[in-house]
């Protein structure tokens, strides 16, 4: 793995930098986002047109290890070779996550000394570090994070402290067990305690990690209580090594992740709009599209995003977004995406996923656009504002 | 008549052509798949013409349910609504109601039935199928015929036959786009040589731009499947298409290609697809299966698909029935290999290797020389010498006509 930042954002803690992982050969830039899969494959798009994908923006994904432990042994991934392999995307950057939002989520009861627990599909499942680490050194991602004991923001002190002393003591044995090339990324808990934020920071940053993973969020703290967190995370790990996060996923969650410095972002917003209906419209030239009082209004729309299921698209001729240059914006129409989700049937998922995945991609990245703005002090998305601390 | 029909080369019965539509030309003989609302398993269209897809059906039935006729019609007809610029076809939606509402019935004036929307008894007459079809706009159009179940005996068959020939007038006087869309005429009959032979007479007395052979794979046995087929072959214009409604199975395909029909379709290949089965030149295999999990193998080693040229039987498995990728994936491959055989046929006639071919295809599917009885009548019938294959290896030519009799 390569990063290097390549600029600072003058007045805040915003930066722009390069990334550069495994077998992936396009240098990607930051702030970016991992693409959310199931079992590897973004859920709907199929990998014949994932090149359709704004590029290079679109080659990191996040795979959770776990979406494996039923249906197909590790052994097998590793006898085809890898991630890469399996999944037949030899140039695509993968990072190995052991969570995901939807189908795969921390149980923070059942987590004890020996492992993490996750509630998922096939019941729940503790997982030690060997047993993650026997994972990894099968599927050979080119990014993995370590095992973290996640908990909600409304666990007790102890607890929290607990959670601290797993997750550094987890990050050591992962390391120790580690037989793989790719980059390590030191998990960082702490809940909603800025105390214990910093000293699992402080920790982390110590150990022989190439980035952090900042974990813990997303988790029932409020949106004004981060910045805080984010801050004193941010302020103990070393400048020149990427931090990625868990659990900022809605777009002004990501702005304020830009704001506080992170570098890489989950996305799992694209996923819970396409299976809602939703398709992404917001502008990127810097305007707020939403009048002060917004709702959805009577175009099924909220200003940054339409709901396709609305009858008033029935006839709408017109794609998504007027001059999107995404493969369902080139080729089909509100109305007979209207349609396929009246009917229920898959392809509406699909082009909404290959839609949504395309413009908020331009969110993190958009070139000129988020990017450099993200240096320039406080600013709009799309009617997402960032403006706190610093900016 | 929007199309032509040009035979290209002849291996006895079998053809290969191409047929001049509209918004294609397509090569027979050719697999359709079934897009029931627009849309095929979450396959773009781009892919579908990856795949080599020519010409997609759509079921009128459910297409005037959702968006409707009117709403497809005003958005430029469904070449348009859905972005597909090869060949449609749309059946009559007779089939539909009968095969999935209990209360449907057919009187002489048309198909009645109990509305999904609000349970009102609504009618499907033959103007009206037409009507809504020309709204949608495909290519190839069905004409509304009296569907019954091959298994059904008596004089309702000979009753539904006649029907069908009178409805075939009013669906020809109904047709208002005669020149850019293609009526097929259904023969009906059941499994009765006599019924099939007037249906046959009647429709061609109309000359239709093209035929089909309707009432089968319904649970008829394979014997009588094939000599329906074969006798329609026989009887209908050698300048026109002929389609076998509902047939799908690749077996039958290769069957019914060389008794001379050309088109085909059937949900087959996209709804094993989505229980986990794929096709490949031996049968199907089942990734469903606890074995596929171990299994580093592409589905299909022969297979050229990106599904093949990229993933393992073991990743197939872990996806199928449970997400969506797994029924994307394995639809596209299922839906690749139909392509290639309906391409193998084609060119194989082309080339003058057909029986060749068709050994080759049946070798794959039978190594132990156990092709099924039916298949080796009518391939006699259709004068393709498959004793090569009918025994395993070691027999002698002799042995082979005995054991290809035995059955
Ligand atoms: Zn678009
Ligand atoms: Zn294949």
């Amino acid at each position: 793995m390569k990063f290097r930042v390549k600029a600072w954002s003058k007045t805040g803690r915003s930066r722009v930098g390069e990334l550069q992982l495994g077998s992936c050969p396009y240098t990607i830039e930051t702030p970016a986002l991992l693409l959310s899969t199931r079992k590897g494959l973004p859920h709907f798009i199929s990998p014949q047109l994932l090149p359709s994908l704004p590029s290079p923006d679109s080659f990191l994904l996040q795979c959770n290890p776990l979406h494996f432990i039923e249906g197909i042994s590790f052994e097998t991934i590793s006898k085809i070779g890898g991630l890469h392999d399996l999944l037949g995307l030899r140039e695509y950057a993968i990072a190995a996550v052991p969570r995901d939002s939807d189908v795969c989520l921390p149980e923070s009861n059942s987590t004890n000394k020996f492992g993490a627990s996750f509630e998922t599909p096939s019941g729940r499942h503790l997982i030690k570090p060997v047993d993650y680490m026997n994972m990894i050194s099968s599927m050979k991602p080119d990014l993995w994070t370590t095992l973290a004991d996640e908990v909600p923001a409304w666990v007790s002190q102890n607890r929290n402290r607990t959670s601290v002393d797993r997750t550094v003591r987890w990050v050591d044995e992962c390391i120790e067990r580690n037989v793989t090339g790719g980059a390590v990324f030191g998990s960082i808990v702490g809940g909603s305690s800025i105390e214990e934020r910093q000293r699992c920071a402080q920790e982390i940053a110590r150990r022989n990690v190439s980035g952090y993973w900042i974990g813990g969020f997303g988790l029932g703290e409020s949106m004004d209580e981060r910045p805080a967190l984010l801050d004193v995370v941010m302020d103990n790990l070393l400048e020149e090594k990427p931090r990625q996060i868990f659990g900022l996923s809605l777009p002004e969650e990501v702005l304020q992740g830009i704001s506080a410095g992170v570098d890489l972002f989950d996305s799992t917003y694209i996923y819970d709009l396409t299976v809602g209906g939703l398709a992404l419209t917001f502008p990127f030239d810097g305007t707020d599209p939403r009048p002060s009082n917004y709702q959805f209004n009577e175009n099924a729309s909220d200003f940054t995003k339409i709901n396709l299921k609305a009858t008033i698209y029935r006839k709408d001729e017109s794609p998504i977004l007027d001059n999107c240059n995404c493969y369902t914006c080139q080729n089909h129409t509100r109305a007979y995406i209207n349609h396929l989700l009246n009917v229920h049937e898959m392809l509406a998922q699909t082009l909404l996923e290959i839609h949504n995945t395309h413009h908020y991609l331009a969110l993190s990245s958009f070139g000129e656009g988020v990017r450099i703005k993200s240096l320039q002090g406080p600013y709009f998305v799309g009617g997402f504002s960032v403006n706190y601390s610093g900016l | 008549m929007a199309l032509r029909f040009e035979i290209l080369a002849r291996f006895n019965r079998a053809r290969a052509a191409e047929l001049i539509l509209p918004h294609f030309v397509c090569h027979t003989p050719l697999f359709m798949p079934v897009g029931t609302q627009g849309t095929i398993k979450g396959l773009t269209t781009n892919e579908l013409e990856e795949i080599g897809c020519q010409i997609i059906l759509g079921n009128t039935y459910h297409l005037a349910l959702r968006p409707t006729s009117e709403l497809i019609d005003e958005m430029g007809g469904l070449h348009k609504f859905m972005n597909w610029p090869r060949a449609l076809l749309t059946d009559s939606g007779g089939f539909q109601m009968v095969s999935l509402l209990h209360l449907a019935d057919i009187t002489e004036k048309g198909v009645t039935f109990q509305s999904p929307v609000d349970g009102k008894p609504m009618l499907l007459t033959p103007e009206e199928s037409i009507q809504i079809q020309n709204r949608i706009g495909a290519d190839i159009i069905m004409a509304l015929d009296d569907v019954v179940k091959t298994t059904i005996t008596g004089p309702r068959i000979e009753e539904a036959m006649y029907r069908t020939l009178r409805w075939i007038d009013r669906c020809i006087k109904a047709h208002k786009r005669p020149d850019e869309q293609n009526l097929f005429g259904i023969v009906q009959g059941g499994l009765d040589p006599r019924l099939r032979d007037i249906c046959v007479k009647g429709l061609v007395e109309r000359n239709l731009p093209g035929y089909a052979i309707g009432g089968l794979a319904g649970g008829e046995d394979k014997d009588s499947f094939w000599r329906v087929v074969a006798q329609c072959t026989a009887s209908l214009p050698e300048d026109k298409p002929r389609y076998v409604m509902g047939v799908g199975y690749p077996l039958d395909i290769v069957v019914c290609s060389a008794l001379g029909a050309d088109m085909y379709d059937c949900v087959y290949p996209t709804r094993t697809a989505r229980f986990g089965t794929a096709l490949v030149p031996e049968g199907v295999l089942k990734l469903k299966h606890k074995a596929m999990a171990e299994d580093v193998r592409p589905v299909d080693p022969t297979c050229k698909c990106m599904v093949c040229k990229n993933y393992t039987r073991a990743y197939i498995h872990c996806l199928v029935t449970k997400d969506a990728m797994g029924s994307q994936l394995l639809s596209y491959h299922n839906l690749y290999y139909m392509m290639k055989l309906s391409r193998d046929l084609h060119s194989s006639i082309i080339q003058g290797r057909f029986p060749q071919f068709v050994c080759q295809f049946l070798q794959k599917m039978f190594p132990e020389g156990d092709v099924p009885e039916w298949v080796c009548n009518a391939m006699e019938v259709a004068g393709i010498d498959i004793s090569s294959c009918c025994a395993p290896f070691p027999l002698s030519e002799d042995e082979h006509l005995t054991v290809c009799e035995a059955r």
